[in-house]
């Protein structure tokens, strides 16, 4: 699958299509995200319906939901909270994870065990159980669910990015740092980071599919986002009955999360080469 | 009767993933006669090995087969279809890797790996096949012929599992045998077994080969015929004796030329009313890994009571096989490796053992360069940031002032200035071992500790290497401790040397006459491995008195 477009080509990098195509996806959900309230044809909370779980119609492109709502509406304003809920998470979650995942690679010693144990300790809740009972308990809002579902993957990221660093610690590149006399701070942000980037990005990407998925869960068990407003999971669950009726209103949402989900999964795995050949 | 191969304008070409077109084997023609054994020689990128390759009728991932035609035992193999060729690998033409240690399953007996050539061909009951495995690691003068099969990869040593690599190769009795540098990843007192074992079984089998390696001396031992290659061409051609004494081609010279190395001689240094305290001394240094024990020594000892001293501006050589501690002295130097007893002594100060606890100037003063410099240098870092670092930390160079002395130091080791904006996967091995050096020049050091620099490299670039070294020592008053397992290298640039043996310093010699001069039997028998450009030397080592006296396999075992 190595069909080549000029464009990258000419940047120096190698770009197949399937990554071609999954970048423009996800592209495309960023950009309903952003641009969410000048796209929606009717406003998300308003009932235009008269009947419920209406089929595709030249005025409703994507049916109504069980109150007769605007489901396309709704997908629109739901990719801010399913996006950005899920982007937030990902980015904390992988932050603190790679960080302390080299500095405890890097320094090694009590702090790696001790670090090491307390984060393994954290994995072995299960993580919608965890969530369930956080979110039951305090209640749900979204910098909770940004919150939770950061801690829960951040062990993860933790133990993904320490396995990597502790491959780079042993390279004589950084022993020859250590010798220069360099402190933590120095090995982590310039001799471990840049060699690890490529790999901790397609974690990343992973990660935030499986938060999207999780968000979605918790949402269909109605501890996400709360009514009227909804992410792409409480669309789901909304709209739960219409699944007998065959009605697109289930459907839809569900699209849009596998969509997204698939197409992270796919532009991550096909991320553009740099051409190394450099002679021409 | 014909040739048992017969290459005819062999093209080979490959594509690179922007899709360009290069050849990378450029009309090479070639004949190897019925037990003849034919050596490719040449630097790396010369296209050795993907001759060799070509012979089993494999090209290697992106590359292809342009033009011309390989014929082994009659068959063009370019020509014939996959399932055919797999066919004849392993019955026809067998190949003999560079690392034995990633060819063998670590998780299956070595037996039965040996005997699934025979086992996947159908060529004999496995019974039988077994019996004969025997028989070959006799022949291969492997020790325990009859139980060794039974054991694990990790359980041999490097040699041991090198001629069973051989074992494996030759249990399908190929035509023809590959060998693919079998003993560059070896020590040379392992390298004298190996190659022994090689040349018995090659011998006796009456088997054509093809061996391909960059190390003259090592080819001049068992090769009938030299086929110099370089930039994928056929550069020169001959019989072992005339190649060695009548080499015609300038690249065959310099390649001869690299062997036979200047002896060093010391620099002299401005007469001094006081005397100068050595640069580096190290008085009785134990080391190690593991738990220390009540003793206060550590569980495994590397290092057990190492003496030597550095003068200001002469060279230290530690040599030794792999093993015997002389990277861990140092790493124990440098305090990456903290001694449990002794003393470091730089400029007639004492040092803290552990690098923490030196001081930035300590630290300046004393650099280390790594042998590869491929895992050295950091792969995303270009050249002029991994030069310019160690301005910015110990001198707090910035801008221009630092960006002046980067291109000051690439010009030092005879680089471009251009270089500092590449990274180093860019770089060739030597250009990359030069920037190394130049990293631990740029702390404007008064010691530099060379642990093996030189062993990754070509004979001709080792040889322009050493030239720098002794060029930068003269021009800024250094002094190495060079670390090697090579003893021709040692001997160009070292003034003194340190022989060591598990972990203890055997003997101080001068290098000057260290053949003259060694008394050790251990000095003796590294000396004596030592493989010369001379094609009889192989053999006439049955009687050298260094081997017999030694008795090798009773040392061996003391490592």
């Amino acid at each position: 699958m190595a069909i080549s477009f000029p464009t990258p080509r000419r940047l120096g990098y190698r770009f197949n299509l399937v990554g071609i195509v999954s970048a423009f996806v996800v592209l495309a959900w960023a950009l309903i995200a952003i641009f969410a309230a000048w796209l929606t044809p009717y406003g998300p909370g308003e009932v235009v319906d008269f009947d419920y779980f209406g089929p595709i119609s030249s005025q409703f492109w994507l049916g109504s939901d069980y109150l007769g709502r605007d489901i396309l509406s709704r997908i629109i304003i739901g990719t801010r909270y399913t996006v950005g809920i899920s982007l937030a998470a990902v980015l904390i979650a992988c932050f603190t994870g790679v960080v302390l995942g080299m500095t405890a690679a890097v320094i090694g010693g009590w702090f790696d065990t001790i670090l090491s144990r307390f984060l393994d300790a954290l994995t072995s809740i299960p993580s919608k159980l965890f969530g369930l009972v956080v979110v039951a308990g305090i209640g749900s809002s979204i910098p909770v669910l940004i919150g939770v579902l950061a801690v829960i993957y951040t062990p993860g990221a933790y133990r993904f990015a320490r396995a990597l660093s502790v491959n780079i610690n042993t390279m004589e590149y950084v022993t020859v740092a250590r010798a220069r006399g360099e402190r933590t701070l120095y090995l982590i942000r310039h001799e471990i980071l840049p060699n690890i980037t490529g790999p901790v990005l397609a974690d990343m990407g992973l990660r935030f599919v499986f938060i999207v998925l999780l968000l979605s869960g918790l949402s269909f068990l109605g501890l996400g986002v709360q009514p009227p407003n909804s992410d792409w999971g409480s669309l789901v669950r909304e709209n739960i009955g219409a699944l007998s009726f065959g009605a697109p209103a289930v459907i839809m949402p569900s699209i849009a999360i596998a969509t997204l989900t698939i197409s992270v999964n796919l532009l991550i795995d096909n991320l553009p080469v740099k051409i190394r050949d450099r002679s021409e | 009767m014909s040739n048992l191969v017969e290459i005819r304008d062999l093209r080979i070409g490959a594509r690179t993933d922007s899709g360009r077109e290069v050849e990378i084997i450029k009309g090479v023609s070639l004949d190897v006669a019925q037990g003849e054994i034919v050596a490719l020689i040449g630097e790396s990128g010369s296209g050795k090995t993907t001759i060799a390759l070509s012979l089993m009728g494999h090209a290697r991932p992106g590359c292809y087969f342009a033009g011309g035609s390989v014929t082994v035992a009659g068959r063009n193999m370019t020509a014939l279809r996959e399932s055919e060729r797999a066919k004849l690998r392993g019955t026809d033409v067998a190949y003999i890797p560079q690392s034995a240690a990633a060819a063998f399953n670590p998780a299956i007996r070595l037996i039965d790996q040996v005997i699934e050539v025979a086992k996947i061909h159908n060529l004999m009951p496995l019974a039988e096949a077994r019996v004969k495995a025997v028989e070959l690691f006799r022949a291969l003068a492997l020790p325990d012929p009859d139980t060794i099969g039974e054991r694990y990869p990790h359980q041999v040593s490097g040699g041991q599992l090198q001629r069973l690599s051989a074992a494996m190769a030759l249990i399908g009795g190929p035509k023809l045998v590959i060998f693919d540098e079998p003993t560059t990843a070896l020590d040379v007192t392992t390298q004298i077994e190996v190659l022994r074992a090689f040349k018995s079984v090659m011998k006796a089998g009456g088997m054509g080969g093809v061996y391909v390696s960059h190390d003259l001396a090592v080819v001049a031992q068992i090769a009938d015929r030299i086929v110099v290659l370089r930039g994928g061409e056929v550069q020169e051609e001959g019989t072992t004796a005339a190649i060695l004494d009548n080499a015609q081609h300038p690249y065959t010279r310099d390649l001869l030329a690299a062997f036979h190395p200047v002896t060093h001689a010391a620099v002299a240094l401005a007469e001094s009313a006081t005397p100068i305290p050595p640069a580096l001394e190290v008085r009785g240094i134990f080391a190690g890994y593991g738990p220390i024990d009540a003793d206060g020594l550590p569980l495994k000892q590397v290092l057990k009571d190492v003496s030597c001293k550095l003068e200001k501006g002469r060279n230290l050589g530690v040599i030794g096989e792999s093993g015997c501690g002389k990277s861990t002295l140092a790493r124990v130097i440098a305090g990456l490796v903290p001694p449990a007893k002794g003393q470091i002594l730089l400029n007639g100060k004492e040092m803290a053992g552990d690098l923490k606890k030196r001081s930035k100037e300590e630290l300046r003063r004393l650099q280390i360069v790594f042998q590869l410099a491929d895992t050295a240098l950091n792969p995303s870092t270009p050249i002029g940031e991994i030069l310019g670092r160690p301005l910015t930390f110990y001198h707090g160079m910035k801008g221009a002032t630092r960006d002046a002395r980067v291109a000051e130091l690439l010009d030092m080791v005879h680089l471009p200035k251009t270089m500092r904006h590449r990274l180093p996967s860019e770089l060739s091995g030597g250009q990359k071992q030069r920037v190394n050096l130049a990293r631990g020049l740029a702390a404007n050091p008064e010691v530099i500790l060379c642990d093996e620099i030189t062993s990754a490299l070509d004979a001709v670039v080792v040889a322009a290497v050493i030239e720098l070294l002794k060029e930068l020592q003269r021009e800024l008053q250094l002094s190495y401790v060079f670390i090697s397992h090579d003893l021709a290298t040692v001997q160009a640039i070292c003034d003194d040397v340190i022989v060591m043996n598990g972990g203890v310093n055997v003997e101080t010699l001068p290098a000057a006459d260290i053949m003259a001069r060694a008394e050790h039997p251990y000095t003796r028998l590294l000396l004596a491995s030592v493989p010369k450009l001379d094609p009889a030397w192989l053999d006439s080592l049955a009687d050298d008195p260094a081997f017999e006296r030694a008795g090798r396999s009773s040392l061996l075992a003391q490592v």
